[in-house]
């Protein structure tokens, strides 16, 4: 009877031997991790770009999509070799922290603010942020903020600022998501509630039911992207010269093209940041 | 819900490449940190039924507390350790299968381990004089047990399977849910989710429970019956 239990241990050491054999197979390819924000993989720009990179460096660009304020944290931890994010002030305070070699421009698209269809605030057609803030504020109607310190609470919290008003935390109009900017809106929409959103979260989002894109077109509500090398100094496993490359690729005007070409139904999401390649849109 | 089930039953039967890759990694990852937490957690388990030694009342109530461990601080522990700032960073494990493995393994074992010892402490009761007559020791006992509890010890597997296959907190903190590498079934779903993708969402989690239901089903079909006539 006791003799049958070798074969139960046998396979379960076979179970382990072959997770860990699928494990070296894809730790053999080239690969570099790439710390973004949930904004540009939702849109499926990265679904676009890298496999264009990866065609012509061999290189496999590794995604892990996350909020602005984790995607450093975790670059700061050197657990990523690439950063592309979306908080100016954070990304320069990363360099000048030594986390990072050089900040980079990559591109830009904007904020809008989504709402009900019936819009009780009134702010459809409003293109200026700050007089559709204070009438959100005066309304009582609910807004819903990601609540995460992510890119787009950043400036959430900036254009509160700017528009002189100061959402208390308990204020029951004022409700904090702690999510990501998808989870946000399913919750913005369950609330019949506004929110602010990158366009093209919003565009590619399969959730919309009847909200509306209310507020656009205000300078304020502009949305570049920097992209950041790891410093290779900091933590010894950084990949980066294959970092280095997908940056250059990135900016070169192929890269840009790229990136204006990236359509989602039609409309272009993401503006290339270099001048040569807006030639070509 | 319409949607929902359209979208599942279109996923079974088109099931493109995409899906068996999230599936059979899904399957490697939790199946293989079930099996560690058996391989840790049953004798940790058996040992805690029988052995008496000072703490041990302290180690039943924290085996039985870690049951309750949040998934996401498993991976949140699991990721501090496997970061490269952290003191294993130089194995390069995050965001790798290895890593939710081992996340998966850290949440299962406290389970197998609590529920073994509640299953073998009463079996013991039962036969602690039998045992004793054979002259066995704590070893030898542990191992006797473990045999002969195995058709429930099983239903303690699943039930560490179920956890598994179930948590998404543990493998998206130290997998990142990168395509093609660390992508499984809940991680999926969260995503689909975040892209407003509801049906497809819905669909993705019903083809999960359907995968719970073969493994619990070829679980139940493989077990020996109790028919057999044994002679311990």
């Amino acid at each position: 009877m006791r003799a049958r239990k070798p074969t139960l241990v046998l396979a379960l050491l076979l179970l382990i031997l072959t997770a860990l054999a699928g494990q070296t197979a894809t730790a053999a390819d080239r690969f570099i991790i790439l710390q973004s924000t949930t904004s540009t993989e939702n849109s499926g720009l990265y679904g676009y770009l890298l496999p264009l990179f990866r065609a012509k460096s061999g290189i496999e660009v590794r995604v892990v999509a996350v909020g602005t304020g984790q995607a450093l944290r975790n670059a700061r931890n050197g657990d990523g070799d690439v950063l592309i994010v979306h908080a100016r002030a954070a990304e320069d305070a990363f360099v000048a922290d030594g986390h990072g070699v050089t900040r980079h421009d990559l591109m830009a698209n904007d904020f809008v603010i989504v709402g009900p269809a019936d819009d009780p605030a009134g702010i459809s057609g409003l293109t200026d942020t700050n007089s559709a803030l204070r009438r959100l504020a005066g309304s009582a109607a609910p807004f819903v903020s990601r609540g995460d310190d992510s890119g787009t609470h950043k400036k959430e919290r900036a254009l509160w600022m700017a528009a002189g008003i100061a959402p208390a935390p308990d204020a029951s109009w004022y409700r904090e998501a702690g999510s990501g900017m998808g989870a946000t809106l399913n919750i913005a929409i369950g609330m019949d509630a506004y929110t602010l959103v990158d366009r093209a979260t919003w565009l590619s989002f399969g959730n919309r039911q009847d909200h509306r894109l209310l507020v656009e077109g205000d300078p304020a509500l502009q949305n570049p992207y920097g992209v950041i090398l790891v410093n290779p100094a900091r933590h010894p496993g950084i990949r980066a010269v294959d970092g280095q490359t997908f940056i250059d690729w990135l900016l070169s005007p192929t890269g840009q093209a790229a990136i204006a070409a990236f359509r989602v139904n039609g409309k272009q999401l993401f503006f290339p940041a270099r001048s040569q390649a807006r030639a070509g849109e | 819900m319409g949607d929902a089930i359209t979208e599942a039953l279109h996923l079974i039967a088109f099931g493109d490449a995409a899906l068996w890759e999230i599936v059979s990694l899904s399957l490697r990852v939790s199946l293989t940190a079930v099996a560690l937490a058996c391989m840790i957690g049953l004798p940790l388990g058996a040992l805690l039924a029988i052995a008496r030694f000072p703490g041990r009342g302290a180690l039943v109530v924290g085996t039985n507390a870690l049951m309750g461990l949040p998934p996401v601080l498993a991976g949140l522990l699991v990721y501090l350790l496997l970061s490269r700032a952290g003191p294993l960073g130089p194995l390069e494990l995050l965001y790798t299968p290895t890593a939710m493995i081992i996340a998966q393994t850290v949440l299962v074992t406290p389970i197998v381990a609590a529920l073994s010892r509640q299953v073998i402490e009463d079996l013991h009761q039962e036969y602690d004089e039998q045992l004793r007559s054979m002259g066995l020791r704590t070893g030898g006992a542990v191992m006797t047990l473990l045999y002969d509890a195995r058709l429930s010890l099983l239903t303690v597997a699943l039930a560490g399977f179920g956890r598994a296959a179930a948590e998404v907190g543990a493998v998206m903190m130290v997998g990142g849910n990168i395509n093609h590498v660390t992508r499984v079934m809940t991680t999926t779903i969260a995503l689909e989710t975040s892209k407003g993708n509801l049906a497809m969402a819905v669909g993705l989690g019903l083809v999960l429970m359907l995968i719970a239901l073969a493994v619990n089903g070829a679980v139940m079909a493989l077990r020996p019956t109790k028919a057999v006539p044994r002679h311990v």
